[in-house]
């Protein structure tokens, strides 16, 4: 369909290594997908090239009724942003100026209630005055997130594919639960889809609609959290020793530690 | 800050340049107040030593004032660095370099060519080293020390070079390098001063066209390519406007150090990291401290004059240390 994000058989390499091998996806709109794998599976290279800032070696991706490269900048920046995993910046800004930077694809007149919204959203509104360098990691996230919703915010709330990396990796529980709800709640608009790297599989498990199991650049399993995450699955690629345990009503698999 | 209180600032500064102008064209080795103007028939003397020697020197300190300032201010927002600057990064001895190969290689152009020389030979010095800078900085080697440590080397070898020009230059190229090499606005006449007129108020102008940009470019190059913008051409254009101003100003004056790391920092300091404000802002402070700067060089010592450039460097020099010493120790790693 129209807002349907599909890559086929994206490839990429470094030297001789493979780090993308062979990945076809697909993002539908309304969809929060959780990418998920051991280190250096190759997560962040290939939300590169969902997101167009790398160029598969072969393979392409669509987004919406064209390829990612046909895409005009602004119209692109309108309907696709990117949380990263660390940003730092060398000068002196209130956190509220980070945020209204996600406002640049936009014309300047809305901006500045989308810019409040987003920041009561995402709890960073507190921290709007303060300089973004004084900021902790986890408030640094809240502000980056608050950033790239405000890319996103159309009229009726936010539109297009979100990519996030990792994006809860300094976030208290308070704060992961906040953000991943929010996150999750406005993907129900059913315009909006959010695709997220995320190294905690519990949070995975409980905020997504579908989990992509990445392995050395292969898509090893795919599908609804229940189908993915079981003992044999994560444990075969993750070579941990873990327990999955479902507490019963809930239907969401939970991920412990063996000691 | 608000933007209301941050126009104010820039008012402010607006008419303290227009009063520091009049004032400067006023001082020098014969004092001219406005009253003496006034009462004196135009054919007078002293209004000949007011429009042809003290107005385009002041004009000049504006013009290289804003040039440098904005330069300063330009590179430390694409290098996210803010102790990026012209003459520390070598960018300015590039531009020296051949200004000084231009005076001493004899090419004998006609007078028209031969006035906009030195600014050509200059800016493509300063994008020479621009480039080559840019690249180190992009490459693993763009950490701070290191990027300071290649500025080094490139002032230390260009230096060189032009030591070896003065010593192969006969008597009158060594003294027009000796003079030149100096930093002092004391070229100031109408026509140098139209050449920079013509290269600076554009670069100025197109500069400020791309404020928004440099400000998403903080996030870092990536972010900057997610919110739209074109990262690679944005970077080019505006090393190569940088490198335009700072050749302009070094074909004209030598080099005058400092000030594109002092003014763009006080700046920042009173009117946030905004470009689309903290550049005007830094061309209307750049312009203000050349001024005064070089009303004091030709008034302190009168009938002599020092070169501004010692000027400057006396007050920056201890202000950069100030910086090193400031900056948080993770900085350089």
């Amino acid at each position: 369909m129209s807002d349907c994000l599909q890559a086929r058989g994206l490839r990429f390499s470094h030297g001789s290594r493979a780090l993308i091998d062979d990945v076809s996806l697909s993002l539908q709109p309304g969809e929060m997908v959780a990418l998920i794998g051991p280190n250096g599976a190759g997560k962040s290279t290939l939300l590169r090239l969902l997101t167009g800032f790398l160029m598969p070696e072969s393979g392409q991706c669509w987004l919406g009724d064209r390829p990612l490269n046909d895409w005009p900048r602004e119209p692109l920046a309108q309907r696709r942003a990117v949380m990263r995993q660390q940003n730092s910046v060398s000068f002196p800004l209130p956190a509220a100026d980070v945020v209204a930077m996600g406002r640049a694809p936009w014309p300047a007149s809305q901006s500045k209630t989308v810019i409040d919204e987003v920041m009561h959203l995402t709890g960073s509104l507190e921290l709007a005055k303060r300089d973004y360098r004084s900021l902790s990691g986890g408030e640094q996230q809240r502000v980056q997130l608050a950033r790239v919703l405000a890319q996103l915010w159309h009229d009726d709330g936010p539109r297009g594919w979100l990519f996030l990396d990792e994006p809860t990796s300094a976030l208290d529980l308070f704060w992961q639960q906040h953000s991943l709800r929010l996150l999750h709640r406005l993907t129900r608009n059913g315009r909006f889809s959010v695709c997220t790297v995320l190294h905690d599989l519990n949070l995975a498990s409980l905020w997504s609609d579908r989990v992509l199991l990445l392995h050395q650049g292969k898509l090893v399993a795919e599908g609804a959290p229940q189908e993915v995450m079981n003992e044999d699955t994560l444990t075969r690629w993750y070579q941990a020793e873990l327990d999955v345990v479902i507490k019963e009503g809930k239907g969401r698999p939970q991920i412990q530690l063996r000691a | 800050m608000t933007n209301t209180s941050v126009l104010r600032w820039l008012c402010l500064m607006g008419i303290s340049m227009v009063m520091c102008m009049l004032l400067a064209a006023n001082f020098g080795a014969m004092p001219l107040s406005m009253r003496t103007l006034w009462r004196a028939p135009f054919s007078d003397m002293t209004w000949q030593i007011w429009i042809n020697i003290r107005l385009p020197r002041v004009l000049l300190a504006v013009l290289l004032g804003m040039a440098l300032a904005v330069s300063g201010a330009v590179m430390q927002g694409l290098f996210r660095n803010p102790l990026a600057d012209p003459g520390l990064l070598g960018i300015s001895s590039g531009a020296g370099l051949a200004v000084a190969l231009s005076i001493i290689i004899p090419l004998g152009l006609p007078p028209l060519l031969a006035l906009w020389l030195p600014s050509i030979a200059a800016f493509i010095g300063s994008l020479v080293v621009t480039l080559l800078i840019f690249s180190f900085s992009r490459m693993a080697l763009g950490n701070l020390s290191r990027l300071l440590l290649v500025g080094i080397a490139i002032n230390a070898l260009c230096g060189a070079a032009v030591g070896v020009l003065s010593w192969l230059s006969n008597d009158q190229q060594l003294r027009q390098l000796a003079l030149w090499g100096m930093g002092s606005l004391s070229a100031a006449q109408w026509p140098s001063l139209a050449v920079c007129a013509v290269l600076i108020l554009p670069a100025l102008m197109a500069i400020q066209l791309r404020a928004r940009r440099l400000n998403l470019l903080q996030l870092g190059e990536e972010d900057a390519h997610y919110m739209g913008i074109d990262v690679k051409r944005t970077q080019r254009q505006l090393l190569v406007l940088s490198a335009l101003l700072v050749g302009t100003a070094v074909a004209v004056s030598g080099i005058i150090g400092f000030v594109g790391l002092v003014v763009p920092h006080l700046m920042r300091f009173c009117l946030g990291s905004d470009h689309r404000w903290m550049l005007p802002g830094s061309a209307l402070a750049g312009a203000i401290l050349l001024l005064l700067a070089d009303t004091l060089a030709r008034t302190v010592v009168v009938p002599a004059e020092m070169p501004v450039g010692l000027l400057t460097s006396l007050l920056g020099g201890p202000w950069f240390l100030w910086l090193i010493l400031r900056q948080p120790r993770g900085m350089n790693e």
